[in-house]
């Protein structure tokens, strides 16, 4: 028995993963060498048919070297992101809660600043931003478990505090840093970017990535009764606390990858699941795969204005939110009852 | 389906808050629970339902102590019905109610058309199926609080607790909640609420239990428990009972001697 709006949140689905999949393919045709839709879609079906190569070695390497790398990036880290936001938000029962609230990005940063101080090649930079990332909340999560009355409330305010002192330890970092060669290099890391991203790091950060969203994906249900309360979920047969100890995990594992090959891309985690549960709702079961789609989408189409708007490269940390911000605020203006 | 209270104990660091607590009830009873502001109520419930596993004594559902269950084993035989609250998201009155089915259910499942079919038919129960796709937090408070209970059927458990369930409601929505809750009682549900209203519990309960400086002072039949010395004693209010004449037959009613 599925009810009318069941079914039309269902068709909204289609039609984003349909949407997403069109901007999938476009996104390969913008740049700064742009290549026209029918070559495009010629090359794709040449290579799923294994038909012989007829275009230019030039268009080959732009297309499956420099742009497949950035767009693939782009989905998973914006998936990955608005999933996890969307399960802390769930967790801890608070719509402003983003994927670094526990001070996974903040530690993630943290480590990418001192390997990049210490002169370490980009490989080492991901690996310690990605340990430091689930250190910092693995640390949060340990202190949070002296606080037995509200176990939730206690893991914000030490993920609040953690994420403070890595912050100001990368401010220092960043002031002791050779102003010539060392800070540009990690403010422009802080500041997010995917332009430069390899297919090898890709492939690393997904299985943490992909291995954390398939999680989250699985317990989809579970996550209504979490996000209605501690005590009332309980009682409707969850294990609160294991059920905590997944969810956090996974998240981490996401946002720490994320943030090891992306930098700080920040906004995506917070604003997504909103996009999302304005569109069908707040039932996880399909404001989750909503959320995905829609972050991967987002994030594709943020990077391809990074690539389009100037000369020079903009990062697409400080993308995010100016094309995104404006698009909320006019929600906000035009649906604010619904939020 | 019997649930016995035996010794249990309860302190938060060196304060007790429950001494020695001990009762037993069945099926198709309606046991409210009275007592003043922090006498040990809500506590009382919170060991029962499991959420507060530090306690001395034991409980026990059929025979078998609740310290053994899982959470999962918990929830198919005690229900927990809150306050009529407002929610961070705002679910819709149908996925609300959905969420009982979960005690039923694997760790990755999710609910099918059969879950869904029984969620309608507990709506339709309560008749408040007509709101299945408005959102909970829309609702006034006696709706919300028909849904809370419509989840908690939903759940299929033996065992209702519920928290001062008209706490917030206006005049007319604390009796049609109450009387509800009568009738699940006596379909064979077994209900505990806690008020702080005592007249209801001269209406409406089978059995009334009194909390006083964390013991039971009192336990029995409406008739055993409720007199105005007690009331004196739990509440320091003097009081008076009066059974008063009208249209359906006499109704006891409890009026303070003030003025």
């Amino acid at each position: 028995m599925t009810t009318a709006t069941e079914k039309k949140r269902k068709w909204l689905l289609i039609v984003a993963l349909a949407v997403l999949a069109v901007v999938f393919v476009v996104s390969f045709a913008i740049g700064k060498y742009p290549v026209p839709p029918d070559t495009l879609l010629h090359i794709f079906w040449s290579k799923l048919t294994g038909a012989l190569k007829d275009w230019s070695d030039d268009i080959e390497l732009v297309i499956f070297k420099i742009r497949m790398p950035r767009i693939f990036a782009g989905a998973l880290i914006g998936a990955g992101l608005s999933t996890a936001g969307a399960a802390y938000q769930g967790l801890f029962r608070n719509p402003m809660v983003s994927p670094d609230v526990l001070g996974a990005s903040a530690g993630a940063g943290f480590g990418a600043a001192v390997s990049l101080y210490l002169g370490l090649n980009f490989a080492m930079v991901s690996v310690n931003a990605f340990i430091c990332g689930i250190a910092a909340v693995g640390v949060a999560y340990l202190i949070s478990t002296k606080v037995k009355q509200n176990p939730t409330l206690g893991m914000v305010l030490a993920g609040i505090m953690i994420s403070s002192l890595f912050s100001s330890g990368t401010s220092y970092i960043k002031l002791i840093a050779d102003p010539n060669n060392t800070l540009p290099l990690i403010t422009y890391w802080l500041m997010g970017s995917i332009s430069s991203i390899r297919v090898s790091e890709l492939i690393y950060a997904s299985i943490p990535i992909l291995s954390g969203m398939l999680v989250l994906f699985l317990l989809r249900w579970k996550m209504n009764l979490v996000a209605v309360g501690e005590d009332e979920a309980h009682s409707m047969g969850i294990n609160t606390r294991l059920m905590r100890i997944i969810i956090v995990s996974a998240a981490t594992m996401i946002s720490a990858a994320c943030v090891s090959i992306s930098g700080m891309i920040g906004w995506v985690g917070l604003v997504i699941p909103h996009f999302a549960r304005m569109a069908v709702g707040h039932d996880y079961r399909i404001m989750l795969p909503m959320s995905m789609i829609m972050g991967a989408g987002f994030l594709m189409i943020v990077d391809n204005f990074a690539r389009m708007l100037a000369t020079l490269e903009i990062p697409i940390g400080i993308l995010t939110s100016f094309v995104g911000a404006p698009f909320f605020l006019y929600l906000i203006l035009k649906k604010g009852d619904e939020i | 389906m019997k649930l016995d209270v035996k010794d249990l104990s309860f302190s938060f660091k060196s304060h007790t808050v429950l001494n020695n607590v001990s009762f037993s009830s069945d099926s198709g009873e309606c046991i409210f629970l009275l007592g003043e502001n922090g006498a040990g109520k809500t506590t009382l419930f919170r060991c029962i339902l499991g959420l507060l596993r530090g306690y001395a004594g034991d409980i026990r559902i059929d025979g078998i102590s609740c310290k053994r269950m899982s959470v999962k084993e918990m929830a198919r035989r005690i229900s927990y019905i809150p306050q009529a609250h407002s929610p961070t998201f705002n679910y819709s009155v149908f996925q609300t109610a959905l969420m009982g089915t979960n005690a039923l259910m694997d760790m990755f499942e999710t609910p099918g058309e059969k879950e869904c079919r029984f969620v309608y038919e507990k709506l339709e129960m309560l008749g408040i199926s007509h709101l299945a796709e408005r959102g909970y937090a829309e609702l006034s408070g006696g709706e919300r609080q028909l849904v809370l209970i419509a989840r908690a059927l939903v759940q299929n458990s033996g065992i209702l607790i519920m928290d001062e369930p008209t706490a917030n409601l206006d005049y007319g929505n604390q009796f049609r909640i109450m009387e509800r809750i009568k009738n699940l009682a006596k379909e064979g549900y077994m209900v505990l609420l806690s008020t702080h209203n005592p007249e209801h519990a001269l209406l409406f309960a089978d059995k009334v239990l009194i909390l006083k400086d964390s013991s039971i002072m009192l336990y029995g039949t409406p008739e055993e428990t409720l007199n105005p010395e007690v009331i004196e004693s739990i509440y320091g209010i003097d009081v008076e009972i009066q059974n008063i004449p009208t249209s359906k037959g006499e109704v006891p009613i409890f009026v303070p001697c003030v003025g």
